[in-house]
């Protein structure tokens, strides 16, 4: 039994809850059409304070797809925030109008919030620097995809450890299955925080090690995460422009990889994958968008309680 | 010295030498007409030095949210000039409105309605964390 309100973080769903969801999505991928019209009637509300490509039109496409329809506002400035109205009240109101809610919104913790006030589901499509769950369902869709398990899998993380909220979900997530190891490769200004360290990693005896080297472990990995060095993170555009080209992948790098290391990328990338990459079969951020479409379609219809 | 003997009120006893003041402001007791004895650095077996704050009149207070400040201070509960309860506070499982958020990315930044709520995280190391962006506040200084 699926009982969640709102998801906020990727700890609220158990591994049990998180299978469950995976064993929809794969089954949505077999069977489209038996999904056509489960959310007929359905309304989602979209309300993307921050602007976002991606994230929005997969949860557009996955309530589309479902039979559903969809309202919302892509940025803030379209929307009565823009004349000052709190988040709890943008929501209370929204929550009278639609049958769930998927909310991205520049400050962290603004969703917590939102599923406090909201009389319908509520998910969390990103909270600044802080939580994306469902970019880490994505990932973990894709992973379970191409590996065919969680347990014993080696994951190198790169770029952006500090302020990359994929990378801190994904890590909470993998946590909780056996024999995980990470490698955190970053520049020294970009670390994995400490908290992570003391609180999820030690907490959870997880075996880890960082290093500066994207080349160093390649050939120990099973998966490469790679991430952008995200300009909105910084107060400093100067602390930016100096991070921003640390790490980029190219074929040449991926030569001592094992065959089927799979390569993920919450996107979208700047210049930290090579495009060269896109051919490697390695290759896997482009399946990890349609994964997302999948399992966002998984979720929308598990937080309405529709089998 | 000598301090009169309360009849009803609250004496809350082993506070680390130097703290009361910051204990007296916490529990806003400048806003009290009662009352309100401060004994710095009394001498303790246990302690060398300690603070002790009297309270004249009994307070309906969240006494817990002490045990963030100083969790090895002891309240004593006093009724008709008889100690009845004796409390050794712990670091509470929720701070509500204790400490802000600092963290300009939290979204109490800019909401100004929204509580100030720290769950207990780690109660080994005393870290509390925001439940809306999960920072730590700066520690105490000491």
């Amino acid at each position: 039994m699926f009982e969640l309100k709102s998801l906020i973080d990727i700890t609220d769903l158990t591994p049990e809850e998180i299978d469950e969801l995976i064993a929809t999505a794969e089954d949505i991928i077999e069977n489209p059409d038996k999904y056509r019209e489960k959310c007929k009637y359905k309304k989602l509300a979209t309300l993307f304070f921050e602007p976002s490509t991606r994230t929005r039109l997969s949860f557009e496409a996955a309530m589309l797809e479902l039979g559903g329809s969809v309202i919302g506002f892509s940025e803030s400035n379209s929307s009565s925030a823009s004349k000052g109205e709190s988040v709890s009240d943008t929501v209370k109101v929204v929550s009278c109008y639609a049958d769930i809610i998927a909310m991205r919104h520049p400050k962290e913790g603004a969703p917590m919030i939102a599923s406090m006030r909201s009389d319908v589901p509520v998910i969390n499509a990103g909270d600044g620097g802080h939580n994306h769950p469902t970019q880490t369902l994505a990932d973990l869709l894709t992973i379970k995809r191409e590996k065919g398990h969680f347990d014993n899998l080696t994951i190198g993380f790169c770029g952006d450890l500090k302020f990359g909220r994929t990378v801190h979900s994904l890590i909470n997530a993998m946590v909780r299955y056996k024999n995980v190891k990470f490698v955190f490769i970053s520049p020294q200004e970009l670390k994995i925080p400490d908290y992570i360290k003391t609180e999820v990693l030690d907490a959870n005896s997880i075996q880890y090690c960082e290093t500066s080297s994207l080349e160093h472990y390649m050939s120990e990995l099973d998966i490469l995460y790679m991430t952008r060095v995200q300009r909105e993170r910084f107060f400093n555009e100067a602390d930016y422009v100096r991070l921003k080209d640390s790490y980029v992948l190219t074929n040449e790098k991926l030569q001592s990889a094992k065959e089927d290391m799979c390569v993920l990328h919450p996107l979208p990338r700047v210049n930290e994958i090579s495009v060269d990459v896109d051919d490697n079969p390695r290759a896997c951020y482009f399946k990890q968008v349609k994964n997302g479409k999948y399992i966002r379609e998984a979720l929308i219809l598990k937080m309405l309680g529709i089998e | 010295m000598n301090i009169d003997a309360i009849r009803n009120g609250i004496v809350i006893d082993h506070i680390k030498a130097g703290r009361a003041m910051d204990i007296y402001k916490f529990l806003r007791l400048d806003e009290l007409d009662c009352s309100i004895a401060i004994i710095k650095n009394a001498s303790s077996e246990k302690m060398g030095k300690k603070d002790i704050i009297k309270i004249d009149t009994v307070l309906d207070m969240d006494l817990d949210a002490l045990g963030y400040i100083d969790p090895n201070i002891s309240v004593n509960i006093i009724k008709d000039g008889k100690l009845i309860e004796k409390r050794h506070v712990e670091l509470p499982a929720t701070l509500k409105n204790v400490i802000k958020c600092e963290n300009p990315r939290c979204i109490t930044s800019c909401e100004q309605e929204i509580p100030h709520i720290f769950k207990l995280t780690n109660r080994e190391k005393g870290v509390y964390r925001c439940i809306y962006c999960e920072s730590a506040p700066k520690q105490k200084s000491e």
